[in-house]
C-alpha cells in the first residue's frame, strides 16, 4: 500500500461565517450546562455502598419516609458540572477585576502553599493549646503586624469579614459608653452620605441613630455640615468614616474631624475597606481613629474572587482596647501562647464573644504570608502602585469620560455619566465591558455621584494590562458619547444575555421546581 | 384642593385636613424601574422630615420623607403587587399614604407646582 502523501487540510477553507445554532447547546468548547437537578435523578446514584447489616436504627421512629429528591450523580458528572460552571465565571486569575471598593488583587500562590501546610490546615480549634502553639504564634505575630501597620495598641482577630469588623468596632464603642454610664443618652452616630451601606446598617444594628453628613463639592466631608451636627454634643456616640472615602479621595480634614468628635465626647470608627491605598504610608492611629476593621481579604490579598471567606480583624485605640471581644492570644512569660476565652481578669471589660472560635485561620496564614513576602518596603510600594495605577486610568480616560471630582484620586478612579448621550446609561457601559472580556466596574455607587463608575485596578496590573483595559473602555465611552444605541443590548458575546433585572426583582422566582411537578400541577 | 412639593421630591395633595402623599414623576424617573415600595401601617404617626416609607428600584433604595407631620389614615396597598405604578403614574394612582395633617401651617414651607418645576430645572 502506498503512503498517503497528501495529509489533511491545514488551512481554513474560504467559507463565510454562518450563524450557528448547535444541537447540544454548547458553543464551541464552551459546554452547555444544566442544573444539577436536571442532570441527575433521585433514582440514580454515583456511589455503590452496601446496605448496612444488623444495625438497629437509633432515630427513634423519626426516620424520613419521603424521598429527599436529591439527584444522584457520579463523580465525573459532578466534577464536570462545576468545571463547566467555573469556565463561565470571571475570576481575578482570568483578568483585571476593576470592582471599586473591593480591592480585587492577585492572590500569590505562595499564600496557598503556606495555608495548606498541615500544621495550619489540619488542626481543630478544640485541640489542646499545647498542640497548636505554632498556629497561635501565627495569630499573635499577625496581630503584631496589624497593630504596627495601623499604629494602634490592640486588635481583635476574630471578626469574620468587613461588616463583622464594623459590628465589632461599634459594639466596643457601645460597651465604652455603657462603662461611662452614657449608653442611653449618646445614641447619635454621624455617617457621611457617601458611606458604604454597611456603615449605617451596623450603627442601627447596635441601637444607634444615624445622622447623615453631606459631602462637599470636592467629594469630602462638608465641615460646615459636620459642625452643624455637633452643635449639640451630649447625644453624640461617634462617627463612622471611610478613609480614603468611597469617592476614592483622601479625607483631607481627617485630623480636624477626629478632634471635633473627641471634643464632643464621641468615638471615631474608621471603615478600613480602602486601607490598600494607604498601607505602609499612613497609620490610622496617628489620625485619631479609635477603631478600624481591616479587610485581610482585600488589603492582604485573597480577594472575594479567590473563593475564600473574608476576615475582618479590628484594631482599637487605648480608649476602646479594654472593651475588645474575646478570645485573643497572649504570650506568657515562659513563651507559651495562651487563649483568653472568658470575660474576666484581663478581659473583664470585654463586650463578649462574636464567633465560636478564633477567626479565619486560613486567611490569617495567607495575610501573614503576603505581609512577610512583601516586607515593610514592599507593602509601602503596594499602596503607591495601587494609587499610581488608579491615577493612570483617570488620566488616560478623563478626555472621554467625566471624572467625578477634580484632582488626583487615591486607589480608585471615579467617573460620572455626564459624558454619555441621552438614553445611554452607566449600566450600558458596564455591560459592554463584558463583551470586551472584563468584569464591569462598580456602578451607581457611591450614590453621591450620578451614574457613578468606580474603578479600582489595584497594584496587581501592569501598564500593558491597564492600557488594554483603557483601550476597551475608551472605545465604549466614545460610543456612549455618540449615542450608539447598540450599547443598550450588550452583552452580546456572553453566555447569558442582558437580564431583566426589573422583572427579576418584581417577580422573583426563589425556588427551583421540577418540570415533572409543574406538569402535575398543570394537569 | 392644592398640591405642594418638597425638595426631597415628595408631593402632597391637600383636601381639608387630609393630605395624599407620593413621590414625584421626576423622582420616579431618577430612580428607574421601581420594584418595591415599603409603606407604614395605618395609624403610624410621624413628624415632618421623618422617613416614613422606602422605595426600592433596580438602582437604589431610597427613604421617602414626610412632607408634613401627621398620622396615616390609609395606605395604598395596591403598590405592594404593582410597584410599577410608581413609574407609570407617580403623581396619580401611585400615591403612598393618606395622612391626617397635624399642623396645616407646615404647608407654607413647601413649594407649589411652578416653584417645584423651577427647582427641578436647576438640578
Amino acid at each position: 500500500m502506498s503512503m498517503n502523501t497528501q495529509g489533511r487540510p491545514t488551512a481554513p477553507a474560504a467559507i463565510s461565517t454562518p450563524t450557528i445554532e448547535t444541537v447540544s447547546g454548547s458553543r464551541g468548547l464552551l459546554q452547555h450546562e444544566d442544573l444539577l437537578f436536571e442532570i441527575g435523578t433521585s433514582e440514580t446514584t454515583g456511589v455503590d455502598l452496601p446496605k448496612p447489616k444488623g444495625l438497629k436504627s437509633r432515630l427513634g421512629g423519626v426516620t424520613r419516609k419521603v424521598d429527599t429528591g436529591l439527584p444522584g450523580l457520579s463523580e465525573p458528572q459532578a466534577v464536570r458540572h462545576y468545571m463547566r460552571l467555573s469556565q463561565k465565571n470571571y475570576a481575578i486569575d482570568l483578568g483585571l477585576f476593576p470592582l471599586g471598593s473591593c480591592t480585587m488583587k492577585h492572590n500569590p500562590r505562595l499564600n496557598e502553599k503556606m495555608a495548606r501546610l498541615p500544621g495550619f490546615a489540619d488542626i481543630h480549634p478544640l485541640q489542646p493549646q499545647a498542640t497548636v502553639q505554632g498556629a497561635l504564634q501565627l495569630i499573635d505575630e499577625l496581630a503584631t503586624w496589624l497593630k504596627t501597620l495601623t499604629g494602634m495598641p490592640s486588635v481583635a482577630m476574630s471578626p469574620k469579614a468587613g461588616a463583622h469588623g464594623e459590628l465589632c468596632g461599634m459594639l466596643a464603642i457601645r460597651q465604652a459608653l455603657i462603662a461611662r454610664g452614657e449608653s442611653e443618652t449618646r445614641k447619635r452616630v454621624l455617617v457621611p452620605e457617601s458611606a458604604h451601606g454597611t456603615n449605617p446598617a451596623t450603627a442601627v444594628q447596635c441601637g444607634f441613630i444615624v445622622d447623615e453628613i453631606k459631602a462637599n463639592k470636592r467629594g469630602r466631608v462638608d465641615m460646615d455640615d459636620l459642625k452643624s451636627k455637633l452643635v449639640r454634643t451630649d447625644d453624640i456616640a461617634g462617627i463612622m468614616l471611610t478613609n480614603p472615602n468611597t469617592c476614592g479621595l483622601f479625607e483631607t480634614d481627617i485630623k480636624a474631624i477626629a478632634d471635633l468628635i473627641h471634643a464632643a465626647g464621641g468615638y471615631f470608627y474608621c471603615d478600613g475597606a480602602n486601607f490598600n491605598a494607604i498601607v505602609g504610608r499612613v497609620r490610622p492611629g496617628d489620625l485619631g481613629v479609635d477603631a478600624m476593621h481591616i479587610n485581610l481579604h482585600k488589603t492582604f490579598s485573597t480577594p472575594h474572587g479567590g473563593g475564600g471567606p473574608g476576615s475582618g480583624p479590628t484594631v482599637f485605640s487605648e480608649a476602646l482596647a479594654p472593651f475588645a471581644p474575646v478570645p485573643f492570644v497572649v504570650k506568657d512569660e515562659d513563651g507559651f501562647y495562651r487563649l483568653v476565652e472568658q470575660t474576666e481578669g484581663a478581659a473583664k471589660d470585654s463586650f463578649g464573644r462574636m464567633v465560636a472560635f478564633h477567626g479565619q485561620m486560613g486567611m490569617f496564614v495567607r495575610a501573614l504570608t503576603y505581609m512577610l513576602s512583601h516586607g515593610a518596603d514592599g507593602l509601602k510600594q503596594v499602596a503607591e502602585d495601587a494609587v499610581l495605577n488608579a491615577n493612570y486610568i483617570q488620566a488616560r480616560l478623563k478626555h472621554v469620560m467625566t471624572p467625578a471630582f477634580e484632582g488626583f484620586c487615591m486607589h480608585e478612579a471615579l467617573f460620572s455619566d455626564a459624558f454619555t448621550a441621552d438614553g445611554i446609561e452607566t449600566i450600558d457601559i458596564a455591560k459592554a465591558l463584558i463583551d470586551e472580556g472584563y468584569h464591569p466596574m462598580t456602578m451607581y455607587f457611591p450614590l453621591v455621584v450620578h451614574g457613578a463608575m468606580l474603578i479600582e485596578p489595584t497594584e496587581t496590573e501592569s501598564k500593558a494590562e491597564l492600557d488594554r483595559f483603557c483601550d476597551a473602555l475608551e472605545s465604549i465611552a466614545r460610543r456612549a458619547a455618540q449615542g450608539d444605541d447598540t450599547l443598550r443590548g450588550a452583552p452580546y458575546l456572553a453566555p447569558a444575555k442582558r437580564l431583566d433585572e426589573t422583572r427579576a426583582a418584581r417577580k422573583p422566582v426563589l425556588k427551583w421546581t421540577a418540570p415533572s411537578s409543574e406538569r402535575v400541577a398543570a394537569e | 384642593m392644592t398640591i405642594y412639593f418638597t425638595k426631597d421630591h415628595e408631593w402632597i395633595r391637600v383636601e381639608g385636613d387630609t393630605g395624599t402623599v407620593g413621590i414625584t414623576a421626576y423622582a420616579a424617573g431618577q430612580l428607574g424601574d421601581v420594584v418595591y415600595v415599603e409603606l407604614p401601617e395605618t395609624g403610624a404617626k410621624f413628624s415632618k422630615g421623618d422617613d416614613f416609607a422606602v422605595v426600592e428600584s433596580v438602582k437604589a433604595a431610597s427613604d421617602v420623607y414626610a412632607p408634613v407631620s401627621g398620622s396615616v389614615v390609609e395606605v395604598n396597598g395596591a403598590l405592594a403587587d404593582a410597584p410599577e405604578t410608581v413609574n407609570a403614574a407617580a403623581e396619580g394612582d401611585a400615591w403612598f399614604v393618606r395622612v391626617k395633617l397635624a399642623d396645616r401651617a407646615e404647608l407654607s414651607g413647601l413649594m407649589d407646582q411652578a416653584a417645584y418645576e423651577a427647582f427641578c430645572e436647576g438640578l
